[in-house]
C-alpha cells in the first residue's frame, strides 16, 4: 500500500468511527431541509420552485460543518507534522485528505438528495438534475473549504472563522449549481461551467492549502 | 534611495515623517479643486443634482478594487520576497479597502433611492461589490484572530491571493446569474460617452481619493510599526519580570 492510499483508508476509517462525524453532515442536511417547509409554509408548488436552491444551500452548509476538523484533529495528535515532514508531496497529501473528506461527507449528501427532493415535491427529472449538479459541484466545495481549513488549523477559534472565509468564495459554485439544477435552457452551459469550477478548484485548492499549512506551522 | 533601503523600519519611519506632511497638503489641495469643480459642474438633465453623488461614489468603487490589488502585491512581497514591511502594508490596507467598499455601497444605495426608487437591488454590480466587502471583512477577521503578526501575515497573504484569483470569477458568475434572473440590466452608465464637463471633475476626485488612500495607508503603516514595537517591548518586559 502506498503512503497516499494508506492515508486515504486511514482518513475514511477515522471519519466513520466514534468521534469522526461522517454522517453528521447528512443529518444536518436532513434537518435543514426539514426546517425549510416549516419556515416558508407547506405549499407544495412553492416548495417545488425553491427546492433545488434549498437543497444547494443545505449541502453547502453541511459540507462546511465537518471541514474545521479536517486538519485540526491531525494537528492535535501530531500526525500533521509527520505529513509535513514525510516524503509524499504535501499537495498530494492534502488532495488525498480532501478526497477522503468528500467520500465521507460530500458523497452521502448526493445519495440522500433524491429522498429530500421527494420531500420538496420535485419532479423526477429535477431530482436527477439536482443530484447530478451536487455530484459535480460538491468536490469544488470541499476543495475551496480545504484552503479555509488549512488557514484556520493553527487558530484557537478557527471553527468560527472558517465559514466567514470560505462562504464568499463559494458564490460561483452556488450560482452555477442552482442554475444547473434549474432545468432551464441554460442549464447545459451551467453544468459545463460547474465542471470547470470543480476542476479549477481541484488544481488550485490543494496548492493553496499546502502553502497555508507550511506557512502556518513553521 | 532604493526600495530595498526602506525595508528597514526605522528608515521607513523617517521616510514617512518626511513625506507625510506633503501628502496631506497635496490631498487637501486635490480635494479642494475637485469639490470646486464638482460644485460648478452642470446638473444632469434627468437626474438633477443627485448626479453629484457620482463624484464620491465612483472613486470609492475604483479604490475598493485598487486596494485589493495593492494587498495582492503586498501578499507576493510577504510570500515570495519575504519583505519585512509587506505584511505591514497588507494589514494596514485591509481596513481602508473595507471602508472604501462600504462607502461605495452606501453612496450607491443613497443614489439608488431617488433614481431607482429603492435603496438596494440585486443588480450584478451591487452584488459583486457586496461579496467583495464580505471578503474584506473575512480578511480583517483573519488578521484579528492570529496573535503572532508574522504568522497572521502569511495566512492573510494566502487568503488575499486566493481572493485575487477568485474575485474575477465571482464577478463573472454574478453577472451571469443576474442576466439569467432579470434580463439585461438597465442600470448602466453607458450609451452616451461621458461629457468632459463631468469627466474632468470625476478624474480630479479620483486623484484626490487615491491621494487620500496613499496618505492614510502610510499613516496606518507607521502606526502598525509602532504598535508592533510596543508589543515587542511588552513581551520583553513580561519576559524579564518572569525571569526575575
Amino acid at each position: 500500500m502506498t503512503p497516499l492510499s494508506a492515508l486515504l483508508v486511514r482518513d475514511m476509517r477515522l471519519a466513520v468511527r466514534i468521534g469522526g462525524g461522517a454522517l453528521m453532515g447528512v443529518l444536518f442536511f436532513l434537518i435543514v431541509v426539514t426546517l425549510v417547509p416549516l419556515a416558508v409554509g407547506p405549499d407544495l408548488a412553492q416548495l417545488r420552485r425553491i427546492g433545488p436552491a434549498m437543497l444547494w444551500l443545505g449541502a453547502l452548509l453541511a459540507s462546511l460543518l465537518t471541514l474545521d476538523r479536517l486538519f485540526a484533529a491531525d494537528q492535535e495528535d501530531g500526525s500533521l507534522d509527520l505529513m509535513l515532514m514525510g516524503r509524499a508531496p504535501l499537495e498530494l497529501v492534502v488532495l488525498v485528505k480532501a478526497a477522503a473528506h468528500w467520500i465521507t461527507t460530500g458523497l452521502p449528501l448526493v445519495i440522500v438528495t433524491p429522498l429530500l427532493g421527494l420531500f420538496l415535491n420535485l419532479e423526477p427529472g429535477a431530482i436527477a438534475a439536482v443530484a447530478l449538479a451536487l455530484l459535480i459541484g460538491t468536490p469544488a466545495l470541499t476543495c475551496i473549504g480545504l484552503v479555509g481549513a488549512a488557514l484556520s488549523v493553527a487558530l484557537r477559534r478557527g471553527g468560527l472563522l472558517l465559514p466567514v472565509l470560505v462562504l464568499p468564495l463559494t458564490v460561483p459554485v452556488l450560482i452555477f449549481g442552482v442554475a444547473a439544477a434549474s432545468g432551464e435552457a441554460s442549464s447545459g452551459t451551467a453544468f459545463m461551467i460547474l465542471g470547470a469550477l470543480t476542476l479549477m478548484s481541484l488544481v488550485l485548492g490543494p496548492f493553496a492549502a499546502a502553502a497555508a499549512l507550511r506557512h502556518g506551522l513553521e | 534611495m532604493a526600495l530595498i533601503d526602506l525595508a528597514n523600519p526605522t528608515r521607513f519611519l523617517a521616510f514617512i515623517a518626511r513625506v507625510l506632511p506633503w501628502l496631506v497638503v497635496a490631498t487637501a489641495i486635490a480635494f479642494a479643486i475637485g469639490l470646486y469643480l464638482v460644485w460648478f459642474s452642470p446638473d444632469d438633465y434627468q437626474q438633477g443634482a443627485t448626479v453629484k453623488i457620482m463624484f464620491i461614489h465612483v472613486p470609492n468603487a475604483w479604490l475598493s478594487m485598487v486596494v485589493w490589488a495593492v494587498m495582492s502585491v503586498a501578499a507576493l512581497g510577504t510570500l515570495v520576497w519575504r519583505h519585512p514591511l509587506a505584511d505591514v502594508a497588507a494589514k494596514s490596507a485591509a481596513p481602508l479597502g473595507a471602508a472604501f467598499t462600504f462607502l461605495a455601497l452606501l453612496t450607491g444605495s443613497l443614489w439608488g433611492r431617488p433614481m431607482w426608487g429603492t435603496y438596494w437591488v440585486w443588480d450584478a454590480r451591487l452584488t459583486s461589490v457586496l461579496v467583495l466587502f464580505l471578503m474584506y471583512l473575512g480578511l480583517i477577521a483573519l488578521w484579528r484572530t492570529v496573535e503572532d503578526p508574522a504568522r497572521a501575515g502569511r495566512a492573510a497573504a494566502i487568503l488575499t491571493l486566493v481572493g485575487a484569483v477568485n474575485l474575477p470569477i465571482i464577478k463573472f458568475s454574478v453577472d451571469w446569474w443576474n442576466t439569467l434572473h432579470q434580463g439585461a440590466s438597465v442600470f448602466r452608465m453607458g450609451g452616451s460617452a461621458i461629457d468632459p464637463t463631468i469627466l474632468r471633475p470625476l478624474l480630479v476626485m479620483g486623484l484626490a481619493f487615491s491621494l487620500l488612500f496613499l496618505t492614510l495607508h502610510l499613516a496606518a503603516m507607521r502606526n502598525e510599526i509602532l504598535r508592533r514595537r510596543v508589543r515587542a517591548l511588552w513581551l520583553m518586559q513580561a519576559h524579564a519580570a518572569q525571569g526575575a
